[in-house]
Protein backbone atom coordinates (compact mmCIF):
# COMPACT_ATOMS: atom_id res chain seq x y z
CA UNK A 1 0.00 0.00 0.00
CA UNK A 2 2.61 2.40 0.58
CA UNK A 3 4.46 1.80 -2.77
CA UNK A 4 1.08 2.32 -4.57
CA UNK A 5 0.67 5.47 -2.48
CA UNK A 6 3.96 6.97 -3.30
CA UNK A 7 3.72 5.93 -7.05
CA UNK A 8 0.00 7.36 -6.82
CA UNK A 9 2.40 10.84 -5.69
CA UNK A 10 4.79 10.46 -7.88
CA UNK A 11 3.57 9.68 -11.36
CA UNK A 12 2.10 12.47 -13.61
CA UNK A 13 -0.14 10.59 -16.34
CA UNK A 14 -3.45 11.41 -14.13
CA UNK A 15 -5.27 8.36 -15.90
CA UNK A 16 -2.49 6.22 -14.19
CA UNK A 17 -2.90 7.78 -11.17
CA UNK A 18 -7.08 7.28 -11.21
CA UNK A 19 -6.36 3.71 -11.26
CA UNK A 20 -3.91 3.52 -8.78
CA UNK A 21 -6.23 4.95 -6.85
CA UNK A 22 -8.69 2.18 -7.07
CA UNK A 23 -5.93 -0.66 -6.69
CA UNK A 24 -5.29 1.32 -2.98
CA UNK A 25 -8.54 1.34 -2.21
CA UNK A 26 -8.84 -2.40 -2.99
CA UNK A 27 -5.81 -3.38 -0.94
CA UNK A 28 -7.27 -1.70 1.55
CA UNK A 29 -10.57 -3.43 1.38
CA UNK A 30 -8.49 -6.52 1.64
CA UNK A 31 -6.44 -5.25 4.89
CA UNK A 32 -10.03 -4.80 6.44
CA UNK A 33 -11.25 -8.52 5.73
CA UNK A 34 -7.82 -9.86 7.14
CA UNK A 35 -8.94 -7.90 10.32
CA UNK A 36 -12.61 -9.58 10.09
CA UNK A 37 -14.39 -6.48 9.44
CA UNK A 38 -16.20 -7.02 6.45
CA UNK A 39 -19.03 -4.41 6.77
CA UNK A 40 -16.02 -1.81 6.43
CA UNK A 41 -14.27 -4.01 3.78
CA UNK A 42 -17.08 -3.84 1.62
CA UNK A 43 -17.66 -0.14 1.99
CA UNK A 44 -14.36 0.78 1.16
CA UNK A 45 -14.46 -1.48 -1.69
CA UNK A 46 -17.99 -0.22 -3.23
CA UNK A 47 -17.03 3.49 -2.85
CA UNK A 48 -13.16 3.48 -3.23
CA UNK A 49 -12.63 0.96 -5.80
CA UNK A 50 -16.36 2.16 -7.81
CA UNK A 51 -17.88 5.07 -7.16
CA UNK A 52 -14.40 7.53 -6.57
CA UNK A 53 -13.29 6.19 -9.76
CA UNK A 54 -16.23 6.74 -12.06
CA UNK A 55 -16.33 9.88 -10.36
CA UNK A 56 -13.14 10.70 -11.04
CA UNK A 57 -13.44 9.18 -14.83
CA UNK A 58 -15.90 11.56 -14.99
CA UNK A 59 -13.95 14.67 -14.17
CA UNK A 60 -10.62 13.50 -15.88
CA UNK A 61 -12.75 13.69 -19.34
CA UNK A 62 -13.49 17.93 -18.32
CA UNK A 63 -9.78 18.46 -17.77
CA UNK A 64 -5.99 17.12 -19.27
CA UNK A 65 -4.97 13.50 -18.96
CA UNK A 66 -1.36 15.45 -17.89
CA UNK A 67 -0.29 17.29 -14.88
CA UNK A 68 1.12 19.96 -15.03
CA UNK A 69 4.74 20.48 -14.08
CA UNK A 70 5.53 22.99 -12.21
CA UNK A 71 9.25 23.83 -11.19
CA UNK A 72 9.20 24.56 -7.04
CA UNK A 73 11.63 25.26 -4.92
CA UNK A 74 11.86 22.00 -2.51
CA UNK A 75 11.18 23.54 0.83
CA UNK A 76 13.13 22.66 3.63
CA UNK A 77 11.34 24.09 6.45
CA UNK A 78 8.06 21.99 4.68
CA UNK A 79 9.72 19.15 4.87
CA UNK A 80 11.32 19.62 8.76
CA UNK A 81 7.23 20.16 9.79
CA UNK A 82 5.97 16.91 7.69
CA UNK A 83 8.48 14.40 9.57
CA UNK A 84 7.90 16.42 13.00
CA UNK A 85 3.51 15.76 12.28
CA UNK A 86 4.30 12.46 11.22
CA UNK A 87 6.68 11.39 14.11
CA UNK A 88 3.76 12.69 16.55
CA UNK A 89 1.63 10.98 15.06
CA UNK A 90 3.40 7.71 15.32
CA UNK A 91 4.11 8.85 19.14
CA UNK A 92 0.29 8.65 19.69
CA UNK A 93 -0.21 5.78 18.11
CA UNK A 94 1.60 3.96 20.81
CA UNK A 95 -0.20 4.62 23.91
CA UNK A 96 -3.15 2.50 21.89
CA UNK A 97 -3.61 -1.14 23.25
CA UNK A 98 -3.01 -3.84 20.94
CA UNK A 99 -4.71 -5.41 18.18
CA UNK A 100 -7.17 -7.75 19.90
CA UNK A 101 -6.45 -6.86 23.12
CA UNK A 102 -9.28 -8.11 25.37
CA UNK A 103 -8.69 -5.77 27.81
CA UNK A 104 -9.04 -2.74 25.87
CA UNK A 105 -11.42 0.29 26.91
CA UNK A 106 -13.51 -0.55 23.81
CA UNK A 107 -14.29 -3.82 24.33
CA UNK A 108 -14.77 -3.43 28.39
CA UNK A 109 -18.19 -1.53 28.45
CA UNK A 110 -20.82 -1.27 25.55
CA UNK A 111 -19.36 -4.30 23.59
CA UNK A 112 -19.99 -7.33 25.86
CA UNK A 113 -23.63 -5.87 25.96
CA UNK A 114 -23.86 -5.53 21.69
CA UNK A 115 -21.95 -9.03 21.31
CA UNK A 116 -24.11 -10.63 23.70
CA UNK A 117 -27.40 -9.33 24.05
CA UNK A 118 -27.96 -7.62 20.37
CA UNK A 119 -29.55 -10.66 18.99
CA UNK A 120 -31.88 -11.50 21.44
CA UNK A 121 -33.24 -7.01 21.79
CA UNK A 122 -33.53 -6.96 17.78
CA UNK A 123 -34.16 -9.99 16.62
CA UNK A 124 -31.19 -9.67 13.84
CA UNK A 125 -27.68 -11.88 13.36
CA UNK A 126 -25.74 -9.17 11.76
CA UNK A 127 -24.66 -6.95 15.01
CA UNK A 128 -23.27 -4.47 12.95
CA UNK A 129 -26.21 -3.59 11.39
CA UNK A 130 -28.47 -3.32 14.56
CA UNK A 131 -25.55 -1.14 16.01
CA UNK A 132 -25.21 1.36 13.10
CA UNK A 133 -29.34 1.43 12.64
CA UNK A 134 -30.69 0.43 15.82
CA UNK A 135 -28.69 1.54 19.12
CA UNK A 136 -27.28 4.93 17.20
CA UNK A 137 -29.90 5.49 14.83
CA UNK A 138 -29.94 9.08 15.22
CA UNK A 139 -25.90 9.07 14.41
CA UNK A 140 -26.88 7.50 10.77
CA UNK A 141 -29.76 9.94 10.88
CA UNK A 142 -26.59 12.07 10.67
CA UNK A 143 -24.76 10.81 7.99
CA UNK A 144 -27.27 10.26 5.72
CA UNK A 145 -28.24 14.01 5.92
CA UNK A 146 -24.32 14.64 5.30
CA UNK A 147 -24.69 12.87 2.06
CA UNK A 148 -27.67 15.29 1.49
CA UNK A 149 -25.49 18.43 1.88
CA UNK A 150 -22.72 16.85 -0.01
CA UNK A 151 -25.13 17.05 -3.22
CA UNK A 152 -26.41 20.04 -2.01
CA UNK A 153 -23.47 21.82 -2.21
CA UNK A 154 -22.66 20.63 -5.56
CA UNK A 155 -25.50 21.89 -7.36
CA UNK A 156 -25.02 24.61 -5.44
CA UNK A 157 -21.81 25.18 -6.78
CA UNK A 158 -21.04 23.86 -10.48
CA UNK A 159 -25.13 23.40 -11.28
CA UNK A 160 -27.03 19.95 -11.50
CA UNK A 161 -26.10 19.33 -14.90
CA UNK A 162 -29.28 21.37 -16.62
CA UNK A 163 -27.70 23.01 -19.57
CA UNK A 164 -26.99 19.63 -21.33
CA UNK A 165 -31.33 19.68 -21.17
CA UNK A 166 -32.12 22.44 -22.51
CA UNK A 167 -29.76 21.44 -25.59
CA UNK A 168 -31.36 18.57 -25.84
CA UNK A 169 -35.26 19.91 -26.05
CA UNK A 170 -34.04 22.01 -28.73
CA UNK A 171 -32.89 18.97 -31.05
CA UNK A 172 -35.10 17.24 -33.42
CA UNK A 173 -37.31 14.68 -31.96
CA UNK A 174 -36.49 11.38 -33.18
CA UNK A 175 -32.67 11.93 -32.54
CA UNK A 176 -32.87 9.22 -30.45
CA UNK A 177 -33.82 6.40 -32.26
CA UNK A 178 -30.25 6.81 -34.30
CA UNK A 179 -28.71 5.47 -30.66
CA UNK A 180 -29.87 2.01 -29.93
CA UNK B 1 -19.11 5.01 -27.12
CA UNK B 2 -22.08 3.61 -29.31
CA UNK B 3 -19.70 1.91 -31.51
CA UNK B 4 -18.25 -0.19 -28.91
CA UNK B 5 -20.28 -3.34 -29.60
CA UNK B 6 -17.96 -5.80 -27.15
CA UNK B 7 -18.42 -2.54 -24.33
CA UNK B 8 -22.05 -2.42 -25.24
CA UNK B 9 -23.30 -6.03 -25.53
CA UNK B 10 -21.27 -6.97 -22.05
CA UNK B 11 -22.92 -3.96 -20.12
CA UNK B 12 -26.09 -5.25 -21.06
CA UNK B 13 -25.37 -8.07 -19.29
CA UNK B 14 -24.08 -6.65 -16.34
CA UNK B 15 -25.90 -4.24 -15.12
CA UNK B 16 -29.33 -6.24 -14.54
CA UNK B 17 -26.74 -8.00 -12.51
CA UNK B 18 -25.19 -5.52 -10.52
CA UNK B 19 -28.38 -3.64 -9.92
CA UNK B 20 -29.81 -7.28 -8.58
CA UNK B 21 -26.87 -7.42 -6.36
CA UNK B 22 -27.36 -3.86 -4.82
CA UNK B 23 -31.12 -4.77 -4.07
CA UNK B 24 -29.80 -8.37 -2.70
CA UNK B 25 -27.11 -5.94 -0.17
CA UNK B 26 -30.20 -3.47 0.80
CA UNK B 27 -32.38 -6.58 2.20
CA UNK B 28 -29.96 -8.41 3.09
CA UNK B 29 -28.12 -6.96 5.05
CA UNK B 30 -30.22 -8.00 8.56
CA UNK B 31 -28.16 -11.02 7.83
CA UNK B 32 -24.63 -10.46 5.36
CA UNK B 33 -22.37 -7.86 5.48
CA UNK B 34 -23.83 -4.26 3.66
CA UNK B 35 -26.55 -2.02 4.30
CA UNK B 36 -28.50 1.34 2.41
CA UNK B 37 -25.29 2.85 1.86
CA UNK B 38 -23.19 0.28 0.24
CA UNK B 39 -26.50 -1.00 -1.87
CA UNK B 40 -27.03 2.80 -2.86
CA UNK B 41 -23.25 3.20 -4.06
CA UNK B 42 -23.45 -0.22 -5.71
CA UNK B 43 -27.46 1.01 -7.19
CA UNK B 44 -25.83 4.07 -8.51
CA UNK B 45 -22.39 3.04 -9.74
CA UNK B 46 -24.40 0.53 -12.23
CA UNK B 47 -26.22 3.39 -13.12
CA UNK B 48 -23.84 5.16 -14.52
CA UNK B 49 -21.90 2.62 -15.88
CA UNK B 50 -25.20 2.66 -17.98
CA UNK B 51 -25.23 6.53 -18.82
CA UNK B 52 -21.39 6.26 -19.90
CA UNK B 53 -21.83 3.72 -22.46
CA UNK B 54 -25.18 3.85 -23.95
CA UNK B 55 -24.98 8.25 -23.50
CA UNK B 56 -25.93 10.97 -20.67
CA UNK B 57 -29.21 11.25 -22.36
CA UNK B 58 -30.63 8.22 -22.71
CA UNK B 59 -29.87 7.91 -18.44
CA UNK B 60 -31.12 11.28 -18.13
CA UNK B 61 -34.82 9.97 -20.02
CA UNK B 62 -34.64 7.18 -17.50
CA UNK B 63 -34.11 8.98 -13.99
CA UNK B 64 -33.79 12.51 -14.64
CA UNK B 65 -32.15 14.88 -12.56
CA UNK B 66 -35.07 16.30 -10.91
CA UNK B 67 -35.95 13.06 -9.96
CA UNK B 68 -33.24 12.48 -8.50
CA UNK B 69 -33.40 15.12 -6.83
CA UNK B 70 -36.41 14.69 -4.88
CA UNK B 71 -35.55 11.41 -4.24
CA UNK B 72 -32.15 12.42 -2.47
CA UNK B 73 -34.36 14.51 -0.10
CA UNK B 74 -37.24 11.52 0.53
CA UNK B 75 -34.74 9.30 1.49
CA UNK B 76 -33.91 11.85 4.56
CA UNK B 77 -37.38 12.42 4.62
CA UNK B 78 -38.23 8.37 5.29
CA UNK B 79 -35.96 8.14 7.73
CA UNK B 80 -37.37 11.12 9.81
CA UNK B 81 -40.43 9.52 8.82
CA UNK B 82 -39.94 6.22 10.85
CA UNK B 83 -38.30 8.26 13.70
CA UNK B 84 -41.92 10.31 13.89
CA UNK B 85 -44.08 7.39 13.83
CA UNK B 86 -42.41 5.65 16.72
CA UNK B 87 -43.07 8.79 18.47
CA UNK B 88 -46.71 8.38 17.58
CA UNK B 89 -46.50 5.49 18.47
CA UNK B 90 -45.78 6.49 22.07
CA UNK B 91 -42.32 5.24 22.25
CA UNK B 92 -39.02 7.58 21.77
CA UNK B 93 -37.72 8.90 19.17
CA UNK B 94 -35.93 6.02 16.15
CA UNK B 95 -37.35 3.21 19.06
CA UNK B 96 -38.72 1.14 16.71
CA UNK B 97 -39.84 -1.21 19.51
CA UNK B 98 -43.41 -0.06 19.44
CA UNK B 99 -44.21 -0.23 15.68
CA UNK B 100 -45.64 -3.83 16.24
CA UNK B 101 -46.21 -5.32 19.13
CA UNK B 102 -43.66 -7.69 18.78
CA UNK B 103 -40.37 -6.18 20.21
CA UNK B 104 -37.81 -8.10 17.76
CA UNK B 105 -39.84 -7.87 14.88
CA UNK B 106 -40.69 -4.07 15.62
CA UNK B 107 -36.88 -3.41 15.51
CA UNK B 108 -36.18 -5.08 12.22
CA UNK B 109 -39.03 -3.54 10.68
CA UNK B 110 -37.74 -0.42 11.30
CA UNK B 111 -34.34 -1.09 10.62
CA UNK B 112 -35.33 -1.94 7.14
CA UNK B 113 -36.98 0.87 6.72
CA UNK B 114 -34.38 3.45 7.65
CA UNK B 115 -31.75 1.86 5.49
CA UNK B 116 -34.47 1.66 2.51
CA UNK B 117 -34.04 5.52 3.09
CA UNK B 118 -30.67 5.42 3.50
CA UNK B 119 -30.42 3.44 0.29
CA UNK B 120 -32.57 5.57 -1.71
CA UNK B 121 -30.60 9.10 -0.62
CA UNK B 122 -26.95 7.43 -1.21
CA UNK B 123 -27.99 6.60 -4.40
CA UNK B 124 -29.79 9.32 -5.70
CA UNK B 125 -27.09 11.56 -4.47
CA UNK B 126 -24.55 9.64 -6.27
CA UNK B 127 -25.88 10.30 -9.41
CA UNK B 128 -26.84 14.16 -8.60
CA UNK B 129 -23.13 14.29 -8.34
CA UNK B 130 -22.54 12.44 -11.72
CA UNK B 131 -25.24 14.34 -13.23
CA UNK B 132 -23.69 18.02 -12.24
CA UNK B 133 -20.19 16.73 -13.28
CA UNK B 134 -20.84 14.76 -16.57
CA UNK B 135 -23.65 17.37 -17.47
CA UNK B 136 -20.58 20.12 -17.84
CA UNK B 137 -18.97 20.82 -21.35
CA UNK B 138 -15.07 20.96 -21.66
CA UNK B 139 -14.05 24.27 -22.05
Amino acid sequence: MALVAVAVVRIRNLFAVIMLTGIYSLLAASLFVMLDAVDVALTEAAVGAGIMIILMLATLALTTSEEKVRITRQSLLALVVVVITGGALIYGTLDMPQVGDPQAPAHTHLAPHFTQQSVEEIGIPNMVTSVLASYRGLDTLGEAVVVLTAAVAVILVIGSGRARQRKRRQKKPGSRESRS
Amino acid sequence: MKHHIVLRIVTKIMIPLIVIYALYIQFHGEYSPGGGFQAGIIFSAGFIIFSLIFGLDVAQDAIPPEVARFLAAFGVLLYIGFGLACILLGGQFLEYKVLLANDQAGETLGIIGIELGVGITVAAVALTLFYAFAGRERE
